[in-house]
């Protein structure tokens, strides 16, 4: 019976293929083979022998059947190995194209203002951008004829022979949205407008259409103090520096009264500008507390309620967080600007996850 | 508004220093754009004086000078004539930096001799175009700062002049006068007293005045004047003419400068006639329309109608307020002058001014407010200064019409300041402010200065307290929050929708571009719009005419720009307004993208290739589907013209209700707008894609199956024209509840397939998916669900099933 054994066992070491190894598990444990063969004598056998050499012969089954299993996966094995030793490929070539796109940067500024706003309560209102003369103006405190008229640069828009109205303009400034948004849900109200605003002006530093977002509170006793918290606040999370300094200088706007220019803390450093930070001032907005016209106009008791508004230019936000130096290329589309200057569309901001990355 | 510091200490006594002033000018609300310190170029040039001066050994007009300065004897070669023993110069020391010549000395040596420094020319100091000697100077220690002396002895050559920003609210900050109160007011100094003049009535004025009835209201409230004979008109003094052209006006004839240092100094225009050119009397009336005259600037201005004017017998010689004519304009020979003082009605003046394009100090302010309560005393301030200047003889005033009273009070709340500013402002300290720009207390009223016009209500009260006591002061006090808790979203779905597509249409590889709203009328017009309804009357250029009728014309132009940079595979979108009419209503919002050339450069992959109408589809569903719209829609086609026409399909809920279009543009559009194509692309009306009925979080039960799904592939020849939607349609319809989707796997066209299965067909290959629910489909069933979609395909398409 160990003939038989190192027999096979031998055999199935050297077996070379899959073939010739079921050559030998059919010369051996098949239903002819050696094993079953010598299976069949028990029955010859007396009950002692049979004692002794059944459990042999099945041990000597099992011993060979594990051998062909074994050297079964090592062939397949061996066989794989030689396959994928031929399967070489040049993985330094270039992946497959993924387009990249990317999001405007005053898209992605105006996403981060709203996440700022919103958590100070503040909804987004909109507004239309052709406007009546009313909104845009008299609603505002600019009366026609008014010199504040003229400091708009105001783009009018065609009015066809007879139709007697003021003619409409594009929006000068998104203020008209405040008197839009009280008139439909009255005070209290927190609101930002940001989009589109338009004025005639094309130079080094202004383009015909720019962004604004405009800014209104309005409660009991929301005071200018209130206004200077939340623009500090509003700066220090847009900006992503802690206690940085606003100063508000007095100044006039025909809707708000006591008005302000308000600047940021900033200083230049070899040519570049750096944000909260040194002695320098720059202007970034107006404000000022909503003037009691204004608030009659759209329809809200100026003796019961007061607060703030102002108005800063998203683009020029963008402009300085980010670096960006022509605003004109805001609105050109160059490819290289659009991908230099975008956003990823998986940054949209939050605060919980930070505003940029 | 430009003045210099010392004609602003003229009213106010002040020991402030520059420094301060500009602050403060600033933070009142008086925006200093611009200063120009002369003294600054001068500062570290001292004087010194020349103790020897002898000739050049080696040069005739050359002097080897020896000087006694604030660091001892210097050697000094100098050229100039007038170098000799005994006069005061100003030095300038090696390192120093000599503006006239923009040159920092060193220790030169002029033909062999060493020079330590120079003696300057006024014109090497920026003085004057003087240069024909070296200064002298007729007093002044050794050592003495050179700026201080001039200070002392010729302030005006080191007067700094400031250029201040002012809002139209401040006519009264147009004259130096109402700046030097503001100033006092903050505490800076205290104030002067105004200089009043009263000149009696020498004779009668052979000039009288009118106001016609119809210049009255709205025209003309008052205006007075008086006759001056026997003047001598000349140049004005020189401390006249150096104080005019430090704030940048050219000096004319006294009578002239006058006028305009009234302008300037009290915000008063003034206009003076020649009344030996004045025929008769002057009136004061609205013009016809269609007269003529010649301004002073000697341009000729054509009236129209209703715009005030004052003629004498012969016609029009001035627009009143803004430009006086040249015919009765004053020159040098003038001996007899008519002075001129008038208060014009502000928005009349503005709707003339503009509509002549004047833009004349008169004008700017007149149009903004002048003191009405200064008029008449105005007329004698001026006739004083005549008199002063070019002499002669006053006549009486004429007066036409009458000052208006402007006299008003508002009540001034102290507690109101607190709440609206948030800053601690005592109220005695606000009524001494409000006291000191001129307002008068009387218990808790505030009568209003006559020059301050922009006070019209007690809010405006709280403003001059304020800024007053100064906005910087201003400390921060937290907002407190709207709501306890939480805050809740605030952005409306049309805004989430915006913020997913954009995202989406960038996560599918566009570049988000933010073109103008508006565009040319040729672009317009090729999608739809370009009428007069969506015109600018004023555009800043051609290219920027017409508000755009879609956000494809902008993108396309976008394209055209990039393809002349050499980039030609592009993905641009953009999320924008659209405008469809001239009203503030016809504005909507679009979410257009297009795709431009090949789907990426060449590559090993080999899968470059053409961008076609199936990329701008997936991606128009893509976006749809970010924004909420349902995946179900039709595709009919008929969109408009500016797709290409066999080429787009609207997805539509219905006829009308289009979410959005797909598609090639049309090969015209591109070649006119000049994009080579060709281009594919979308356009998303965000609107028109339903909102949610009822918004709740949860999700209907997921249904899994557990029985064996089975798949059919069914081929079916069908005419040419037939869409595969319809065939899918009819194929899913036979069993809604069985089916669970029908896929094209094939569409087999063109010539080689005709051959096959005859003219004007085609094959189009689905899969059926059989999802069982409730029992295992037996062959027997699957047989008569097949043969049921065939029978529906047939009837619905005409097709058969490919043998």
């Amino acid at each position: 019976m160990d003939d038989l054994r190192d027999k096979y066992i031998a055999a199935i070491a050297a077996a070379s293929d899959e073939a010739a190894l079921e050559e030998i598990r059919i010369a051996a444990v098949g239903k002819k083979g050696e094993v079953a063969l010598k299976m069949r004598e028990l029955g010859k056998m007396t009950p002692e022998e049979r004692q002794s050499v059944g459990p042999k012969l099945n041990a000597l089954k099992d011993e060979i059947n594990t051998a062909l299993t074994a050297k079964k996966s090592a062939l397949s094995d061996a066989a794989l190995d030689a396959r994928l030793a031929t399967e070489w490929l040049d993985v330094t070539l270039p992946s497959r194209g993924r387009p990249q796109g990317t999001v405007h940067p005053v898209s992605q500024v105006t996403e981060e203002i709203s996440a700022i706003f919103a958590n100070l309560g503040f909804a987004v209102a909109e507004g239309p951008q052709i406007e009546n003369d009313f909104y845009n103006f008299d609603a505002l405190n600019i009366p026609p004829h008014h010199p504040a008229r003229q400091e708009f640069d105001t783009f009018y828009m065609h009015r066809a022979e007879g139709d007697d109205r003021p003619p409409h303009v594009l929006r000068t400034h998104t203020s008209p949205v405040q008197i839009r948004a009280m008139e439909k849900s009255g005070a209290p109200i927190r609101v930002i407008a940001p989009g589109r605003v338009y004025r005639s002006d094309y130079d080094q530093t202004h383009t015909p259409m720019f962004h604004q977002v405009e800014g209104l509170a309005i409660g009991k006793d929301i005071s200018m103090a209130n206004l200077k918290w939340v623009l500090e606040e509003f700066f220090a999370a847009f900006f992503e520096i802690d206690g940085i300094k606003t100063r508000f200088r007095a100044s006039h706007f025909p809707f708000t009264e006591p008005s302000a220019e308000v600047d940021i803390q900033c200083s230049w450093v070899d040519g570049q500008l750096r944000i909260g930070e040194g002695d320098g001032w720059m202007e970034v907005l107006g404000s000022g507390m909503v003037h009691p016209k204004v608030l009659q106009a759209a329809g809200v008791d100026p003796d019961t309620w007061q607060g703030f508004a102002f108005g800063m230019g998203i683009d020029r936000l963008a402009m300085l967080k980010y670096g960006i130096p022509d605003l004109r290329a805001f609105f050109d589309s160059d490819l290289r600007w659009l991908r230099h200057y975008g956003f990823s569309c998986l940054n949209q901001p939050t605060l919980h996850g930070g505003l940029s990355r | 508004m430009k003045f210099t510091l010392s004609w602003l200490k003229e009213h106010l006594d002040t020991t402030a220093t520059l420094d301060e002033i500009l602050y403060a000018l600033t933070d009142l609300g008086l925006e200093v754009e611009e200063v120009s310190d002369p003294a600054a170029k001068l500062s570290g040039f001292t004087l010194a004086k020349v103790t020897h001066a002898e000739k050049h050994p080696d040069a005739d007009k050359l002097r080897v000078c020896t000087v006694q300065t604030d660091e001892g004897e210097k050697q000094i070669v100098c050229g100039a004539p007038n170098a000799r023993e005994g006069i005061t110069v100003v030095l300038c020391k090696p390192g120093d930096y000599v503006p006239g010549i923009d040159v920092t000395l060193s220790v030169g040596n002029i033909r062999g001799v060493e020079s330590h420094g120079m003696m300057a020319s006024e014109r090497e100091l920026e003085l004057s175009e003087e240069h024909d000697g070296i200064i002298e100077l007729p007093s002044g220690e050794v050592g003495q700062e050179f700026t201080d002396w001039l200070t002392e002895h010729d302030p005006a050559k080191v007067d700094p002049v400031i250029d201040i920003a002012i809002t139209p609210n401040r006519p009264d900050a147009l004259g130096v006068r109402g700046i030097a109160l503001d100033l006092s007011a903050r505490g800076l100094g205290t104030m002067k007293p105004a200089k009043t003049a009263k000149v009696a009535g020498a004779f009668a004025s052979s000039i009288g005045v009118r106001i016609d009835t119809d210049a009255r209201d709205g025209g003309c409230a008052v205006f007075a004047g008086r006759l001056i004979r026997g003047v001598k008109n000349g140049p004005s003094p020189e401390w006249l003419q150096t104080r005019l052209r430090a704030i940048g006006l050219r000096p004319i004839s006294a009578l002239v400068d006058i006028t305009n240092f009234f302008t300037y100094d009290r915000n008063r225009p003034l206009h003076v006639f020649d009344a030996d050119k004045v025929k008769g009397d002057l009136r004061i009336h609205r013009a016809k329309g269609g007269e003529v005259m010649t301004a002073l600037d000697d341009k000729d201005y054509t009236l129209a109608e209703g715009m005030v004017v004052i003629s004498d017998d012969t016609g029009v010689e001035s627009i009143a307020g803004i430009m006086g004519g040249a015919a009765t304009g004053c020159t040098e020979e003038t001996v007899n002058v008519f002075l001129e003082a008038a208060l014009w009605d502000t928005i009349q003046i503005a709707k003339t001014g503009r509509a002549l394009k004047i833009n004349s100090d008169a004008r700017y302010r007149n149009e903004r407010g002048i003191d009405p309560a200064y008029n008449m005393q105005a007329i004698e301030d001026a006739a004083q200064m005549i008199l002063d200047l070019c002499g002669g003889e006053a006549s009486e005033v004429v007066v036409a019409g009458e000052v208006p009273d402007v006299a008003r009070a508002y009540k001034l709340d102290t507690d109101r300041v607190q709440s609206l500013v948030g800053m601690d402002i005592p109220a005695d300290e606000q009524r001494r402010t409000l006291t000191a720009l001129g307002f008068v207390i009387e218990g808790d009223m505030a009568h209003v200065p006559s020059w301050r016009g922009d006070v019209q209500g007690s809010a405006d009260l709280v403003e001059e307290v304020a800024r007053v006591a100064s906005l910087t002061k201003l400390e921060g006090r937290p907002l407190a929050r709207g709501t306890d808790g939480i805050p809740a979203p605030i952005l409306s779905r049309a805004q989430v929708r915006e913020s997913a597509a954009r995202r989406m249409a960038a996560s599918l590889g566009y570049n988000e571009c933010v073109t103008y709203s508006f565009i040319d009328q040729a672009s317009a017009a090729l999608f739809g719009g370009g009428t007069d309804a969506t015109m600018l009357e004023n555009p800043i250029s051609s290219e920027m005419s017409h508000m755009r009728p879609s956000v494809l014309a902008g993108l396309l132009q976008a394209a055209a720009r990039n393809q002349s940079r050499g980039f030609h595979d592009l993905a641009l979108f953009e999320v924008g307004p659209a405008f469809s009419g001239g009203e503030p209503d016809d504005q909507q919002v679009q979410i257009s993208g297009i795709l431009v050339g090949r789907t990426g450069p060449r590559d090993v992959h080999g899968e470059m290739r053409s961008v076609d109408l199936y990329d701008a589809k997936a991606d128009a569903e893509a976006v749809l589907s970010a924004i909420g719209a349902p995946a179900k829609v039709q595709i009919l086609r008929g969109a408009d013209a500016w797709w290409h026409p066999g080429r787009h399909g609207k997805l539509c809920l219905g006829p009308k209700k289009v979410l959005g279009v797909f598609g090639e543009l049309h090969p015209k559009v591109l070649a006119e707008m000049g994009v080579k194509g060709p281009v594919v692309g979308f356009t998303i009306y965000p609107a028109e894609v339903p909102l949610p009925k009822k918004k709740s979080a949860t999700r209907p039960a997921l249904a899994i199956r557990d029985l064996q799904a089975v798949e059919r592939d069914f081929a079916f020849v069908v005419d040419t024209d037939v869409e595969a939607l319809t065939l899918v349609n009819a194929a899913a319809g036979v069993d809604k509840v069985l089916i669970e989707n029908v896929h094209v796997f094939d569409e087999f066209t063109g010539e080689t397939a005709e051959a096959q299965m005859g003219a004007g067909k085609k094959s189009i290959a689905v899969t059926v998916r059989l999802q069982p629910v409730d029992k295992t489909l037996k062959e027997a069933d699957i047989e008569a669900v097949s043969a049921k979609i065939v029978e529906k395909v047939a009837k619905a398409t005409g097709g058969t099933l490919r043998g």
